[in-house]
């Protein structure tokens, strides 16, 4: 029995499905034309999976020993399930946020608050709205910005 | 941010990020990454849900942008629609313009 061709989909279909899952949080948050709306990885996802689906069909419609069938379904589904984690990931548990209806709105006063400085050093919203900035202008405002943390 | 910093301090807005983070870990986080912005330590959420910003599921504040001008009022702000997802600095700077 003459040996068949390699099945080069199914073996390209694993490596992008990994790509498209693990280049978003490396490489494309980088950018916020890649990362508001994750088009290259929504792309790489897409090619996983219709190379899964060629790896499928390319290793059914010949002579090939059933493991190496077995294989390849096992392989499809890897990388299926990494495109599918992906969109899981990014698409839908990252957009999981509260309503946070009860925050104050445009017009409404912000609430004061102390914190801790990275310093240990306490903070107030009044000092901060209030401290002259750098050549001893006073501030027009202040920026909150509320963020995850770091890990 | 910090590459806007001169920017927002040209609009006289002073910037400042709080998070759940301890004083250490935020050291460690400016560092990392050269802010020389303040960083704001909320590990018991006190403030992120005086806000209402609690992410009750991590126990975290769900990121968002409120400028709030010198008397104190809220002027803008910003849910963003995913974790991945902040408000670019072109729209903070627009609206930092739009404050007296």
């Amino acid at each position: 029995m003459q040996r068949p061709p390699i099945n080069w989909p199914i073996l390209l279909s694993l490596p992008t499905a990994i790509v498209a899952l693990y280049s978003y949080p490396l490489v494309f948050v980088r950018w916020a034309a890649t990362r508001d709306v994750p088009w290259v990885n929504l792309l790489l996802c897409t090619a996983a999976v219709a190379l899964a689906v060629a790896g499928i069909r390319r290793s059914f419609r010949r002579e090939r020993a059933w493991i190496s069938k077995a294989l390849t379904l096992i392989v499809a589904a890897a990388s299926v399930a990494g495109a599918g984690l992906f969109v899981y990931k990014v698409m839908i548990v990252a957009r999981e946020l509260p309503e946070s209806a009860a925050a104050p709105a445009v017009g409404q006063p912000a609430p004061d608050f102390t914190l801790t400085d990275a310093n240990n050093q306490p903070v107030s919203l009044a000092a901060l709205r209030s401290t002259p900035l750098a050549g001893s202008r006073a501030p027009r405002g202040v920026l909150l910005i509320f963020y995850r943390g770091y890990w | 941010m910090e590459q806007h910093l001169a920017a927002f301090d040209a609009a006289g807005i002073r910037v400042v990020a709080i998070s759940v983070d301890d004083p250490e870990t935020s050291r460690e986080l400016s560092r990392a990454k050269g802010y020389t912005f303040t960083l704001l330590s909320d590990p018991d959420m006190k403030v992120i849900g005086q806000y209402d910003l609690v992410d009750p599921i991590d126990q975290v504040s769900r990121p968002a942008e409120f400028l709030v001008d010198a008397a104190g009022i809220v002027r803008w702000r910003n849910f963003a629609p995913s974790v991945y997802v902040r408000a670019r600095p072109e729209d903070l700077l627009k609206a930092a313009a739009g404050l007296k």
